[in-house]
């Protein structure tokens, strides 16, 4: 039992958040930090997420390729 | 927004996922028992049919903003997930999916297995082998088909995508027999990171709070800011990873050394 809800629970893991849990991570954090800035200090913060999302995508590129070079 | 971007990205994205399933069932189907693939295939898709008919309708009644803000995270963490494996297999990081060799695998596991009955499946294992295939794949599809047909109130429009796409490669592989191993995978599974990722970033944000500058216009700048973005991430890895090749090696022979990266292919098939 413990078995079949551990490998449902990775499955699940892989399926959403993937090889790079810090994707995932930054993707939170950036929206969080979106939403507060417009809600809270008003402003309209349209480019925060593609900027952090460009980050995060060289972010795992570069851990992915470092090690392999 | 007109529903022609989302009919195209969900059937890029179903075309992709098809392909695969394709291949597992036609490796079981012709090694083992074409009733037992079959009847997997097609229970696969009566769950998979079950889940857009529970969710689609359950996600449509979720407030608009906290729908676009949870199913713009997800999209954008998925893109980015579709896009990191396309740069890296573009880059020769990570070895191009072969959907040759995938079908001799599937081949010679097909072979290597004893049969056995359960009640009314003849071959237990060509039965659970192309359940499970079809499934696995499909599973994302529906998380596409579902986000962006709840997110554009047309679930409809992405339904005949997915079908579209399914049909497309159904056709295709009764008509050769064989892995559709000549298909742009690669190619399409960067276009349908580049969509996830637009698409993902842009109703993230909005369900966030902010107001994108012209406001659905400005679709028409982040997807080419992120395929051009992506390129030249892609780009920067492969002249990097030629920079360093062995004196004396032609920069040629660099995909077929590339060392695989660990990840998640076989669960999800991004």
């Amino acid at each position: 039992m413990t078995r079949a809800l551990k490998s449902f629970g990775a499955f699940w893991y892989d399926f959403v958040i993937g090889d790079d849990w810090h994707v995932a991570a930054i993707v939170a954090a950036a929206l969080a930090v979106t939403a507060l800035l417009t809600h809270v200090a008003g402003v309209n913060a349209w480019w925060l997420l593609p900027l952090c999302a460009f980050a995060a995508l060289a972010w795992s590129l570069y851990r992915a390729t470092a090690r392999k070079d | 927004m007109t529903a022609l971007p989302l009919v195209l990205t969900v059937f890029v994205a179903c075309a992709v996922e098809a392909v695969e399933a394709l291949t597992i069932v036609l490796a079981v189907g012709l090694t083992r028992e074409w009733r037992s693939t079959f009847q997997g295939m097609a229970a696969a898709l009566v769950v998979l049919a079950a889940v857009v008919g529970v969710l689609g309708p359950t996600i449509t009644l979720l407030p608009l903003t906290a729908l676009r803000l949870v199913v713009g995270a997800l999209l954008a963490i998925f893109g980015l997930q579709w896009l990191r494996k396309a740069i890296l297999r573009a880059s020769g990081y990570k070895a191009l999916h072969d959907e040759a060799s995938a079908y001799l695998r599937e081949v010679a596991a097909a072979k290597a297995a004893p049969a056995s009955r359960r009640r009314w499946v003849g071959d237990w294992y060509a039965f659970t082998l192309s359940f499970k295939g079809v499934l696995l794949e499909g599973l994302e599809v529906v998380f596409i088909v579902i986000t962006f047909g709840a997110n554009q109130h047309n679930l409809g429009a992405a339904l005949i995508g997915a079908a579209m796409a399914v049909v497309a490669v159904a056709a295709t592989g009764i008509a050769v027999r064989a892995p559709l191993a000549r298909a742009p995978e690669n190619a399409m599974k960067f276009s349908v990171g580049i969509m996830l990722t637009s698409f993902g970033t842009f109703w993230g944000a909005q369900g966030a709070g902010v107001t994108w500058p012209g406001n659905d216009a400005a679709l028409l700048v982040l997807v080419p800011v992120v395929a051009v973005t992506s390129l030249g991430y892609a780009a920067c890895l492969r002249r990097g990873r030629q920079r360093g090749q062995v004196p004396g090696r032609p920069a040629s022979s660099l995909a077929p050394a590339a060392v695989p990266v660990t990840d998640s292919e076989e669960v999800t098939g991004r």
